[in-house]
């Protein structure tokens, strides 16, 4: 097992801390239970709710978006260090990787993905003149 | 020339992926209500792909050292063209019938054309990955795409859900390759394994079983199969025909080209693993298919028997296999693009209308419909003026070639056995009364037209097979 045997220690190390640590705890640690004590988080707010709700899909959507747009840094990065010795066709090819992604770019914003204003939600209703506008809460199950 | 030498193997997927950016584009600018031809752009850029391919023949073209244009995959490119061409040409009733959105549908298609095509010219298991990847993710959305209905939805889930979890044996496999041979270009691999007796090492066991897993998942080989009935059901029909012929396609061809070249040394190893496979999944396949009263869901498990059929060429491993294997996918593309673009053409927007009942007295309503289907249900079955008999008939000598008797007469009994639910549509179709149901909307010419193609196809390899039959041998000649 040349060479294995640093892993194997390493995953028992890795282990038998977390093993031990829990098993000692439970076993010589003092028990004083407070409401404070057990809140789940001892200092800050204290949580009010379920944190199981229903998000906007519209964070999924940045969430993609941002991942998608987030890998032409991956990119460039790399080829902006090794510019001189790529050349003209690596250059040609980070030009046509870029067109790919401002063609994807120009959907995403044609489609209407990038307008986050309430003035494109579809239920979003303009209060009659004076007044403040109205927007119909629970669309997509948010509280806020 | 040296700059478009570089990029001679990659023209055809080229040509998808501008048709598909264009589609994108021309989406993008569309005025609500807006109509345009973007079918159209698709075939031009099918009929680019196609034309790419067929100039690159015998040239055995590479680029990059990772892609190949040789025989084998322009082979398949072509099949997969005319698969495009037929899911196109079938969807353009039925895209606007369903309210799909057509700019987002031929995208994906074509975007997982590109994929499917990759993964069949790749020469390296981390770009047949990526390839393999493009393909599905584009194909999930595909299935999922009528988001009004809770049943495509969820087959799309369903379809994601395991596919991730199957690309990551695949990916699994793959990591041990390279640990074995520190290489995950197929020829090195195919080498390293050659020059070393790798026969019991554990290591390289698990690879090739984890490699099998991922492509028996892609393939619908039994017990990796448990998505397909669902997803084939869940999707549009014209997604399905797709799916279950282009996807299979080029799983299939990949499959071959893993197995057959940088495994070709081990293959006393896995032929026994692929033999089970095989007789498996053409034994559960028809059995299970028998029960259905769904037809979409029979077709299912009927795709899942040829899915079988393939892996018989698979295993008999000589070059009559290896040909029988391209035969086998050009004659089954086109018998099932045929079946489900009759299913297709016959639903409506609220109703798939794809039960067995749905199908009485159909040769009373649409008499030309309920020939072209007898047709493709006949091949399917393998009856002998169409195509599906010769290919059944090639796969099996190539099983006896090489001395795999059992498995040939598994898979004749099997076949034996699916002619029976076969029959059962054709019957339904014209011995029973038609009952008292909507009647879907009038087809157009367009879309007969197309179907009258399948079928000529079909016909026509039935009856004069040796011009493909010799691509076909032409094409695995050059590279196993």
């Amino acid at each position: 097992m040349g060479g294995w045997d640093g892993l194997a220690i390493m995953i028992a190390v890795g282990v038998g801390f977390g093993a031990v640590s829990i098993f000692i705890s439970s076993f010589i640690g003092p028990r004083n239970p407070t409401p404070e004590k057990m809140a789940p988080y001892e200092c800050g707010m204290p949580p009010v709710g379920d944190a199981r709700e229903r998000q906007s899909v519209k964070f999924y959507l940045i969430a993609m978006i941002f991942l998608l747009f987030d890998i032409e840094i991956a990119f460039l990065g790399p080829w902006a260090m090794s510019i001189r010795q790529l050349g003209w066709p690596g250059f040609v090819q980070i030009v046509v990787f870029f067109l790919i992604l401002v063609v994807g770019y120009v959907y995403v914003w044609r489609k209407g993905v990038l307008d986050w204003g309430p003035e494109h939600d579809p239920d979003y209703v303009h209060a009659p003149s004076p007044g403040p506008a109205v927007i119909k809460r629970y669309r997509y199950g948010t509280r806020n | 020339m040296m700059f478009s030498a570089a990029f001679d193997a990659v023209i055809p997927v080229i040509c998808l992926a501008m048709a598909g950016l264009a589609i994108m584009l021309a989406e993008s600018f569309r005025l609500k209500n807006e109509s345009m031809p973007l079918g159209g752009l698709a075939i031009i850029g099918l009929l680019g792909a196609g034309t790419a391919s067929i100039f690159l023949w015998d040239r055995n073209a590479t680029s990059f050292g990772v892609v190949t244009a040789d025989n084998f995959a322009l082979f398949v490119n072509l099949v997969l063209v005319v698969v495009g061409i037929f899911t196109v040409w079938f969807s353009s009733q039925t895209v606007h019938r369903d309210k799909i959105p057509a700019g987002e549908f031929y995208t994906l298609m074509l975007f997982s054309m590109v994929g499917m095509m990759l993964m069949v010219q790749a020469t390296d298991l981390l770009l047949m990955f990526l390839a393999l990847e493009t393909m599905s993710i584009a194909v999930y959305v595909m299935t999922g795409i009528r988001r009004d209905q809770a049943q495509s939805t969820e087959a799309a889930f369903k379809y994601f859900l395991l596919g991730a979890f199957a690309s990551s044996f695949f990916l699994y496999g793959i990591a041990f390759i390279y640990g074995i041979s520190g290489s995950t270009s197929l020829d090195r691999v195919g080498s390293v394994i050659a020059a070393q007796s790798m026969s019991g090492n554990p290591m390289i066991l698990l690879a090739v079983g984890l490699l099998i897993v991922g492509f028996g998942f892609k393939v619908a080989a039994v017990p990796f199969h448990m998505w397909s009935p669902d997803a084939y059901e869940g999707a549009p029909a014209v997604v399905t025909g797709f799916m279950s012929t282009g996807v299979k396609a080029a799983a299939v061809a990949a499959f071959a080209r893993v197995f057959l070249t940088a495994l070709e040394p081990m293959i006393a190893e896995w032929a026994p693993v692929l033999w089970a496979i095989a007789a498996a999944t053409m034994i559960v396949g028809t059995v299970v298919g028998v029960a259905q009263t769904s037809l979409k869901r029979m077709l299912a498990y009927s795709s899942i028997a040829h899915g079988g059929y393939l892996l018989v060429g698979l295993v008999a491993g000589n070059d009559v296999g290896k040909a029988a294997i391209l035969f086998y996918l050009a004659a089954y593309a086109l018998t099932n693009l045929g079946a489900f673009g009759v299913i297709a053409l016959l639903g409506t927007r609220e109703r798939a209308n794809d039960d067995l009942r749905d199908y009485a007295g159909l040769w009373y309503s649409h008499p030309a419909l309920a020939t072209l289907m007898t047709i493709c249900l006949l091949s399917l079955g393998g009856f002998p003026p169409t195509a599906g008999f010769i290919a059944k008939w090639y796969v099996f000598s190539a099983a006896v070639g090489s001395g795999y008797y059992w498995l040939a007469i598994i898979g004749v009994l099997s076949s034996v056995v699916s002619v029976f639910f076969y029959l059962r549509v054709v019957v339904m179709m014209y011995m029973s009364e038609r009952d008292a149901r909507p009647v879907p909307a009038p087809i157009t010419t367009i879309a007969m037209t197309g179907l009258a193609l399948t079928v000529f196809g079909i016909l026509y390899l039935g009856i004069l097979p040796t011009r493909l039959i010799d691509a076909a041998q032409a094409s695995v000649a050059t590279i196993f």
